[in-house]
């Protein structure tokens, strides 16, 4: 356990020193990526780990959003504000929604959630007298130009999000959770209360999601309903950085998070792909259900056991501990 | 009065011409067990196909059925030989795979469709129908919508006779109730698969053009069609063809009373918290409602 | 007061009457049979216990407590445990893992539940194997692990079902050592099974049941050789001439 952290502080000062020596274009690119990982380690949380698999985490992105936004638009508090009432009015609604949709298997929860989000994008659209509509919020930004501070804020976002993976899976929640993901009933039959710990996963999956939307809302100082509930650019692209990266990993998600936002910026310089961006993810999300399914981080794992000692599977199971001796043995040994 | 009567006769033949469009999807879903999201892209394409044909060569939409529907067949089957069927025998980490891919090929045939035509809205104009107008009782009823119901009944029977009284029909039937027995019966379940999404792609296809001359044409129409299609197979109960005509005829009613009554902005509300309340409380359908134990 | 009680239970599905007026009662510590043709209900009288489907009638006691229409999970709290008859491994996860998820019933923490599996895996002879994925496991050690898995979450009633099925000879005799040792350990068994050898080698008392009714219970041997009971396996030609 002591060597941990230490694997961390090299990162980690990169981490810091970074915004300092680069121009604000790459901080900003920057503070996209840690952006992004951290609504890709929140839906790997309730999709990857518990195998909830939502179509509509948009619904708690714009939630987190509409949290400072609305206290501004209402009462002229500061948008900051948000970054607590965001996530917490975002769980507040996340559980009923939960209770009710969590009964539903498999794909029928994903499209539940995909027409949960969408109903909350047509509200906040329509009903103008309550979010500004269509037209959205804008507020002016507290530091300026200045992108040094966003980026300390989402890169504490990012981390903690996923230190919080990283505990709950190494826990009994992380066990329970994938018991649930690989066979519901056997779960159950083991004494598992599946709705409660899939509420277990909920909570901190549509926190660290709100709480990222609550973080766009200061940092683009401007939402729109069609922009933070959408289902193609966050919910669809969330998911396409966990399978991109690997389902049911720690880092995978952070990796399909990176990868997508260089390619997003890719597309986005080059003329001729700009127009077709979309129509390039969605090929490639195509290609990883077709070839690589279990992710770069998940395949990983399946190319590095070939070679090496037999480890215990990694990253898509919970907990990781030394191998003993017999499991070497048993292994290469004949059967009895 | 005669202002409800209207909304329900509207309602009426747009529900059958939606009934079509989900039949498909019905098909689909009960042979193959997937969820097609990319139904309503599909549609969308035969929609452009015979709007294409209209533009540069003046073809009148109904001739161009004839042109676009075998070629969504022909799409559809491809689709599920090369793409689709790789995927369902891959166990991967999310179980719900199947409909993201059909999410994600939906979505590149919508941004092809873009790429290509655009996101401005199109219309087609038939002369001496799109103008056109029956009058009866003190209800209007336009042409296009009577034609498009025509038509729709006219290949939902075919899809009838198709599926019970002839051979490949009954080895879709049988490919739907158990695969691996069908299977042992020398069904070639490959190939009925396939077949399957080919038919389901061109009856949403159909369904579409039938629609087309009353319709605005954009690329993310399909997507409002895919919920509209999934609404209907999950009301109606997968794989029954009656239940996709009774859920469209009600679809279609009660949108036609909401756009009537309330608001058009709100017809897309309407049709999504339908859709939620049948997921959670009729999961097996409008039969459930009747076949309480 | 008996230990598990099951009084009248029915269960139909649509016009089938899957069970019909079922009454068991197993004392602490013995080991209780249930055979019966296919068909013939037992593993819907395993699903009614442990509810993944609720009785229509009756009544099923633990401990004086009843627990019919209780949630599964709240079921193995109260420490009913059971296997399933066509497996269930928790694919992607080690055997280790797999234990640990029944081992965390009653602890909290990570060490804890691992020292009680590694026990269990112990125990029931598999601890060469728990760092093999679950997928990856031959049949054999599958119904092993199912079975250390219940054992995991310290259950005092265990529900076996068909665990001796699709092993060749020798699994089934290993499978018998455990099931004694854990008849040892104190813990209460009711035991589906076809395979007769397994069956008679460690039941106490065997009830037969066919078309979801009790055709008898009673001893082992006087089981066996009801002509009904041969009857409902051989049919009544069978019956006439008696089988050993």
């Amino acid at each position: 356990m002591g060597r941990e952290p230490i694997k961390y502080i090299i990162p980690g000062i990169i981490a810091v020193a970074l915004p300092f020596v680069l121009p604000g274009y790459y901080v900003h690119m920057l503070i996209l990526v840690l952006l992004w990982i951290t609504l890709a380690t929140s839906w790997n949380l309730l999709g990857g780990y518990a195998g909830q698999v939502s179509f509509g985490h948009a619904l708690f992105f714009g939630l987190g959003a509409y949290g400072g936004g609305l206290l501004f638009y209402f009462f002229g508090i500061s948008t900051w504000w948000g970054m607590l009432v965001g996530p917490i009015w975002a769980v507040i609604v996340a559980i009923p929604i939960g209770l009710i949709t969590f009964r539903l298997r498999g794909p029928y929860f994903a499209l539940a959630m995909l027409a949960v989000a969408e109903v909350a994008r047509i509200i906040f659209n329509s009903w103008t007298s309550f979010s500004n509509g269509a037209v959205g919020i804008m507020i002016s930004r507290t530091w300026g130009g200045n992108k040094l501070p966003y980026y300390a804020i989402i890169l504490a976002i990012a981390g903690l999000a996923l230190y919080v993976t990283r505990r709950l899976v190494r826990s009994k929640f992380g066990y329970y959770f994938l018991s649930i993901r690989e066979d519901q009933d056997a779960a159950e039959a083991l004494g598992i209360p599946s709705t409660k710990y899939k509420l277990y996963a909920l909570i901190p999956s549509v926190f660290f999601t709100a709480l990222a939307g609550a973080f766009y809302m200061n940092y683009m100082a401007f939402i729109q309903p069609d922009v933070v509930f959408d289902l193609t650019d966050i919910s669809i692209m969330m998911i396409l950085c966990v399978m991109l990266g690997g389902a049911g990993t720690q880092w995978g998600p952070a990796l399909g998070a990176t990868v997508y936002v260089l390619l997003a910026e890719c597309f986005r310089t080059i003329p001729v792909i700009k127009e077709v961006h979309l129509l390039a993810f969605a090929i490639i999300i195509i290609g990883i259900i077709m070839f690589l399914p279990d992710g770069i981080v998940g395949s990983w794992d399946k190319v590095s056991r070939c070679f090496a000692r037999p480890k215990a599977a990694a990253a898509g199971a919970a907990g990781q501990y030394e191998p003993g001796p017999e499991a070497k043995e048993g292994l290469r040994k004949p059967e009895a | 009065m005669s202002l409800l009567l209207q909304a329900l006769v509207g309602g009426l033949l747009l529900g059958g011409i939606y009934a079509l469009i989900a039949i498909g999807m019905t098909l689909i879903m009960g042979v193959m067990r997937i969820i097609n999201l990319a139904h309503g892209a599909l549609m969308v394409m035969g929609m452009y196909i015979s709007y294409a044909l209209f533009k540069h060569f003046g073809l009148n939409v109904y001739l161009g059925i004839f042109v676009a529907v075998p070629a969504l067949f022909f799409v559809g089957y491809i689709l599920q030989r090369f793409i689709i069927r790789r995927v369902t025998e891959i166990e991967t980490v999310l179980p719900e795979t199947q409909v993201l891919l059909t999410l994600a090929i939906g979505l590149a045939i919508i941004e092809l469709l873009r790429t290509i035509f655009t996101s401005n809205y199109q219309t087609v104009e038939i002369p001496g129908v799109s103008d056109n107008a029956f009058y009866f009782a003190g209800i209007s009823m336009s042409y296009a919508m009577v034609i498009g119901f025509a038509g729709a009944l006219i290949l939902i029977a075919g899809l009838h006779f198709f599926l019970t009284g002839t051979d490949l029909g009954r080895s879709i039937r049988a490919t739907a109730q158990d695969s691996e027995a069908a299977r042992y019966m020398g069904v070639n379940t490959r190939h009925v698969t396939c077949i399957t999404f080919g038919l389901g792609s061109a009856l949403a296809a159909a369904g579409g053009i039938l629609l087309l001359p009353a319709y605005y044409l954009y690329p993310a129409v399909g997507n409002a069609f895919t919920l509209k299609a999934f609404i209907i197979t999950i009301l109606g109960g997968m794989g029954s063809t009656v239940g996709a005509i009774t859920g469209g005829v009600l679809l279609g009613i009660v949108e036609s009373l909401a756009a009537t009554y309330w608001s058009m902005g709100y017809q897309d509300l309407v049709g999504l918290v339908i859709f939620l309340l049948v997921l959670v409380f009729l999961p097996g359908g409008l039969q459930t409602l009747f076949k309480r134990k | 007061m008996s230990f598990f009680e099951i009084k009248g239970l029915a269960k139909s599905f649509g016009g089938l009457m899957a069970l019909y007026d079922i009454n068991l009662s197993i004392e602490k510590g013995e080991i209780v049979g249930l055979i019966g043709p296919n068909g013939s209900g037992k593993t819907t009288l395993f699903n009614c216990i442990s509810n993944f489907c609720t009785p229509d009638h009756g009544q099923i006691l633990f401990k004086g407590q009843r627990i019919d229409g209780f949630p599964t999970h709240q079921i193995c709290k109260m420490g009913i445990a059971r296997t399933f008859q066509i497996v269930k491994p928790l694919k992607r996860l080690t055997v280790l893992d797999n234990v640990m998820a029944g081992a965390f019933l009653h602890t909290n923490d990570e060490k804890q539940a691992r020292e009680k599996s590694l026990s269990v895996l112990e125990f029931c002879e598999l601890s060469h194997r728990k760092d093999m994925l679950g997928k990856d496991l031959p049949i054999a050690d599958k119904k092993r692990m199912e079975v250390a898995r219940a054992l995991a979450s310290d259950p005092e009633l265990l529900l076996l079902d068909e665990t001796a099925a699709g092993l060749n000879l020798k699994e089934i005799e290993r499978m018998l050592e455990i099931v004694m040792k854990i008849r040892q350990s104190g813990i209460t068994c009711l035991v589906v099974e076809h395979v007769l050898k397994f069956l008679m080698g460690v039941s106490d008392r065997v009830m037969c049941i066919n078309f979801g009714q009790e055709i008898v219970t009673g001893k082992p041997q006087e089981v066996m050789s009801h002509p009904e009971v041969i009857a409902a396996y051989l049919g009544a030609e069978y019956a006439k001439g008696r089988l050993h």
